[in-house]
């Protein structure tokens, strides 16, 4: 037991809980923002509530994202502690970058990488980690696509002889009502991995017994963090996601969300926690391809597809390099110097970040080649935007 | 390769693939995912319907192209809309109503 060590894993965990909120607002929220269905500032709130509620929704956290892929008899605090740090800096950066990546592949990576550093690699259920994370993740963007293809042509066709206005009214309500769904299942989904690695991390000090489920502190705590993140909002990530990969409009934006909502609560029904970011990035692809004279930027997605499939390892290397130094100074001191250098870290990516600002008032500036708005904040976005 | 099946726990290995969930993923995303929004699509273009027996052209031919309002004035269509809007709402509901079932211990 070291309750001091735990406090600090807790911490950690909470945190990662709210880069997982702000890098993926943008999965839920930015169609709806390019569209003007809701103004920037209106989405992101009503998405944090809903992810708050999201994550309150289902509580089978006991299948935490350790289990299953990686020997738990050997994970300590330490381990947990550097796993967190490998998925917080790949968060981090990809969302400097404006990259939508998984969240929970950071999280996934970075623990999966500190457990190699500390067990070595059969301390893997390798065929576990492909079998339930990899092929999933390839897959999930494909069926997503399809689902929104489909739909998008069916809403202009059915749609074609009404006005436009009609149709862009009544599409940006149906938008809303879907984008909601999606920030829904975000929380749901996402908070309770973090549910998971806080549980764990109780479970190893034996704070609560080894068959406990997530006590209800836990189940709070990691809502009002997912929720917070989501306030903020990651604008650079909604950036790319709704002006970057396809120009869309709102009966392109409703079926994109509906598609996203339905496969991520579909698959978590069959017991695959998928990467919402994936689905909502296939979503949106799909969108692009189902209307007739859009355009999909693919060199963006293929930026995207890189950092996907970078995410595992990156955040693994991150994640045992942690383990390495925290486990070369020892102890709480370890893990105390390993949490210093994080929120340095942290630090100088958010300062970076202030250099290209993008928020709620440049989010939706004409796309110029990058995540860097043509645009300072604070600007009226250009007519030519809209 | 020995080494790592030998970490494995006794549970059953996981398929590669699971083409079973996958193809009830993809029927049942299709028809919540893509369905649920048309069905949403076709209880806007009824609502949109005008007063009169023409042909189904939205609020086109009363208000002009650049009208925005959902309405078109016709009792028909707004009866046919709302029970639409009502299938989706409906089906969402139970959606939700599913995972909160399923996501707490009985």
């Amino acid at each position: 037991m070291n309750d001091f060590l735990l406090v600090l894993v807790v911490i950690t965990a909470l945190s990662f809980d709210f880069t997982n909120g702000f890098h993926d607002t943008g999965n839920a929220m930015a169609t709806s923002i390019a569209t003007k269905a809701l103004s920037p500032r209106v989405a992101v709130g009503l998405s944090a509530v809903l992810n708050l509620v999201g994550a309150f929704l289902s509580l089978t956290v006991a299948a935490t994202i350790a289990s299953g892929l990686v020997d738990t008899g050997i994970i300590t605090l330490t381990v947990v502690a550097s796993g967190l740090a490998g998925g917080i800096i790949w968060n981090l950066l990809t969302w400097l970058f404006g990259i939508p990546s998984s969240s929970s592949h950071a999280l996934i990576g970075g623990v999966i990488g500190s457990t190699i550093a500390a067990a070595g690699g059969h301390a893997v259920q390798w065929h576990n980690l492909v079998a339930k994370v990899v092929v999933p993740a390839g897959l999930s963007p494909i069926v997503a696509a399809l689902v929104a293809v489909t739909g998008t042509w069916l809403l202009y066709r059915i749609s074609q002889n009404m006005t436009d206005g009609g149709r862009t009214h009544g599409f940006r309500i149906g938008q809303i009502g879907s984008a909601s769904m999606v920030s829904l299942a975000h929380g749901t989904n996402d908070a309770q991995k973090t549910m998971g690695v806080i549980t764990l991390a109780l479970i190893v000090n034996k704070s609560i017994p080894a068959t406990a489920g997530a006590p209800f502190w836990v189940i709070l705590a990691c809502g009002l963090a997912i929720a917070a993140g989501t306030y903020v909002g990651g604008w650079r990530v909604i950036r790319t996601l709704g002006k970057g990969l396809v120009e869309i409009e709102p009966p392109q934006g409703m079926a994109a969300e509906s598609s996203s909502a339905a496969i991520i609560l579909l698959s978590s029904h069959f017991g695959y926690s998928l990467s919402t970011t994936h689905v909502a990035t296939g979503s949106i692809i799909g969108t692009g391809l189902g209307k007739k004279g859009a355009e999909v930027r693919w060199g963006v997605a293929g930026r995207m597809v890189t950092a996907w499939l970078l995410t595992l390892p990156a955040a693994g290397v991150v994640g045992a390099g942690a383990y390495a130094l925290a486990n070369a100074i020892g102890g709480t001191t370890g893990v105390m110097i390993e949490t210093i250098i994080l929120v340095a870290i942290a630090a100088a990516i958010y300062w970076r970040s202030r250099k290209t600002k993008v928020d709620h008032s440049n989010v939706n500036s004409e796309w110029t080649g990058g995540v860097a708005p043509s645009e300072p904040v604070g600007a009226t976005p250009a007519p030519a935007a809209a | 390769m020995h080494h790592i099946l030998a970490a494995a726990p006794a549970a059953p290995i996981p398929p590669w693939i699971n083409l079973s969930a996958l193809w009830q993923i993809v029927v049942l995303g299709l028809l919540a995912g893509a369905g649920l929004p048309a069905l949403f699509a076709i209880g806007l273009r009824a609502l949109a319907l005008s007063r009169g027996n023409g042909p189904a052209t939205g609020v086109d031919a009363t208000a002009g192209g650049s009208s925005d309002q959902l309405f078109g004035g016709n009792p028909v269509g707004l009866i046919a809309g709302g029970i639409c809007f009502l299938v989706v709402l409906g089906a969402i509901g139970w959606g939700i109503w599913q995972i909160w079932y399923l996501g707490h211990p009985h």
